[in-house]
């Protein structure tokens, strides 16, 4: 009954991130060059390194089956949780010299043992659990139909290892920015019927540090090694705040409505219709740059603007689909 | 060979903001005996901001655009990342889900309209990769890019989330390692050059709310690029082509150092490499100057 099963060996050359923050004033990277197996994955390799090379080699681990998320470090800039990634796809993916490094370089406390101050303060920030009246002596448990939990769409598996939140652009330029992660655990629970939470949504839609700043480059989604996909959360909420009628008349949210304005009118989008609807007055600010747009004839003229073909069919569409309001 | 022919998703952009890369894309599918059959009727996709409003009308206005590709029978070619990303992601919604499509047709019946799921949808930098293939253009360069250091920037969109890109296209990417784009410039003569932030995020999408993290992730691009000691950038994206072209001083300003480099629609490197004039290309159109042809 049994098939075969080779396990296969290959030379690759670690090039790990080394820094004590006691000790060091800068980081720097020590070289290992090790036989490495079709069965081995990442966690196994920072084992190595400290059990076989060098005993103070750092590093967070301890289910080693992708529940705790301790382990989430980088291999090539990817985000990844050690213990769940195989070397096999590493090497396939980034070939035999791979580069191994805390979450973000900037928080490194020892080796890969980073800071993680931050992205705790923002889970914290979203009130990440249930927020409802419970009967402390309940007859009978609080069932939820298989219908409404489908609706937390997968956002109560994360394990908050980070990885999301340290691949995210944003955060890395604004640190008010929430991030993924915290996006995602506010989800988890506004999407929750039991909960009643006041101004969890309100606070993740704010302006300044909300989910209107999420850039959509899907680093988020790529790398969650549970495929909760965080964006589509991001989008979630933004939805919700619409549903629930809370959406503040800003400029991120006109930015999203315009698009709808402008189909409707044109079928294409108006470009310059849409930032003047999503700026207003502020629109000045962009005037520098629409002078030497236009100079290049890349502003199309209010009577030059596109319009789609067959609009009565784009206009009926509009009118019978939409299901939001503002 | 048979005539090529796809159905071509111009996306809004292509018509007002960056013509050149409506003209390139011309130039480029003439030279190459492709024919694009121009979607008029298509909407605007959303790119990607209408769905946070209205989820359900970005569905069907997308289905609707599909729609259209169907009844000629033909694959949806786009030639904007962000106009693929939700087009695709359209698709792969409603094949996925026969309820949501179901839906998605009671309101496209209306205008007697019906998504099907027949038609594939992809990028024209897929297109020419994956139909025409590499070794093709190779033949067909008549004038090599041999003296440019060339840097491919992606663009989010065409990347990620992998698993639904890779639907969409034969030739594989990883969004970790894409390969495309810097094949393509090997093919036209050029050097590819390789750098931290090619597959990274331009900031297009937070322009308007959130200025400062889009003009430090244009400038980081930028930067890269020139400590790459690139001539001059490549984007199949329109979105990342104008905010790398026109917020350079935005940019500039946000990361503490003056970039700029020329950054070109990868319709206008293929036909540069094809021998297409500078005008026939739009090359006028830029604001970084392109000075070097």
């Amino acid at each position: 009954m049994s098939t075969e099963h080779k396990i296969t060996t290959q030379k690759v050359n670690f090039k790990v991130f080394r820094f004590n923050a006691d000790e060091d004033y800068l980081p720097y990277y020590e070289n290992y060059d090790m036989e490495v197996t079709s069965e081995e994955v990442v966690l196994d390799i920072l084992n190595r390194i400290k059990w076989d090379h060098d005993g103070s080699f750092s590093y967070r681990r301890s289910c080693r089956h992708g529940i705790c998320g301790a382990c989430a470090i980088k291999v090539n800039g990817r985000s990844t949780l050690a213990c769940k990634e195989s070397m096999n796809d590493m090497v396939a993916l980034f070939g035999n010299e791979l580069v191994i490094e805390p979450l973000s370089i900037k928080r490194a406390v020892k080796d890969m043992i980073i800071d993680k101050g931050d992205f705790w303060e923002k889970h914290e920030a979203v009130t990440p659990y249930l927020v409802a009246d419970i009967d402390e002596e309940p007859e009978m448990e609080n069932l939820v139909s298989p219908e409404d939990a489908e609706a937390l769409d997968e956002a109560d598996l994360c394990i908050q290892c980070g990885a999301c939140h340290y691949a995210c652009p944003v955060v890395e330029i604004n640190e008010d920015f929430m991030g993924p992660a915290a996006f995602a655990a506010a989800y988890r629970f506004e999407s929750d019927v039991r909960d009643n939470a006041d101004s969890r949504l309100a606070d993740v839609n704010a302006e300044k540090q909300g989910v209107w700043d999420c850039v959509k480059c899907f680093e988020c989604a790529e790398v969650c090694p549970k495929e909760i996909n965080p964006i589509s959360k991001i989008t979630k909420l933004h939805q919700m705040a619409f549903q629930k009628g809370i959406a503040e008349n800003n400029v991120a949210v006109r930015h999203a409505v315009g698009f709808k304005k402008s189909i409707e009118k044109r079928g294409v989008l108006d470009e310059g219709g849409l930032v003047l609807y999503s700026e207003g007055p502020a629109i000045v600010k962009h005037v520098p740059v629409a002078l030497k747009m236009l100079k290049k004839g890349k502003i199309a003229m209010p009577w030059n603007i596109p319009t789609s073909d067959n609009m009565d069919e784009i206009k009926k569409l509009v009118k019978s689909s939409s299901t939001a309001k503002f | 060979m048979e005539k090529l022919r796809y159905a071509l998703f111009t996306g809004c952009t292509a018509k007002q903001s960056t013509p050149e890369q409506m003209m390139s894309t011309m130039a480029v599918a003439e030279k190459l005996g492709i024919e694009l059959v121009e979607l008029t009727e298509a909407s605007c996709c959303g790119a990607s901001h209408l769905q946070d409003y209205d989820d359900f009308l970005s569905l069907v206005l997308n289905a609707r655009n599909i729609a259209y590709a169907e009844k000629h029978g033909l694959t949806m070619v786009t030639i904007c990342n962000t106009c693929q990303l939700n087009t695709a992601m359209t698709k792969h919604r409603l094949d996925e889900n026969p309820e949501l499509k179901a839906r998605v047709n009671e309101k496209l019946a209306e205008v007697g309209l019906e998504y099907k799921g027949t038609s594939d949808i992809t990028h024209f930098l897929y297109a020419i990769i994956d139909d025409i293939g590499l070794d093709k253009i190779k033949e067909m360069v008549v004038t090599p890019l041999s003296q440019f250091n060339i840097a491919p920037f992606y663009g989010c969109h065409n990347i990620r989330p992998s698993e639904l890109q890779n639907e969409t296209h034969k030739t594989p990417e990883s969004a970790y390692r894409p390969t495309s784009l810097d094949d393509l410039i090997i093919a036209c003569g050029g050097q590819n050059v390789d750098y931290e932030e090619k597959n990274k995020c331009c900031g297009f999408h937070v322009e308007l709310q959130a200025p400062h993290t889009a003009a430090v992730l244009t400038g980081n691009a930028i930067a890269g690029a020139m400590d790459g000691n690139a001539d001059w950038m490549v984007t199949p994206c329109p979105l990342c082509h104008l905010k790398l072209d026109t917020q350079t001083a935005h940019a500039s300003e946000a990361i503490g150092r003056e970039v700029e480099l020329p950054v070109l629609h990868m319709q206008q490197m293929v036909g540069l490499a094809l021998g297409c004039t500078p005008a026939e290309l739009g090359l006028n159109h830029h604001l970084a100057k392109v000075d070097f042809v």
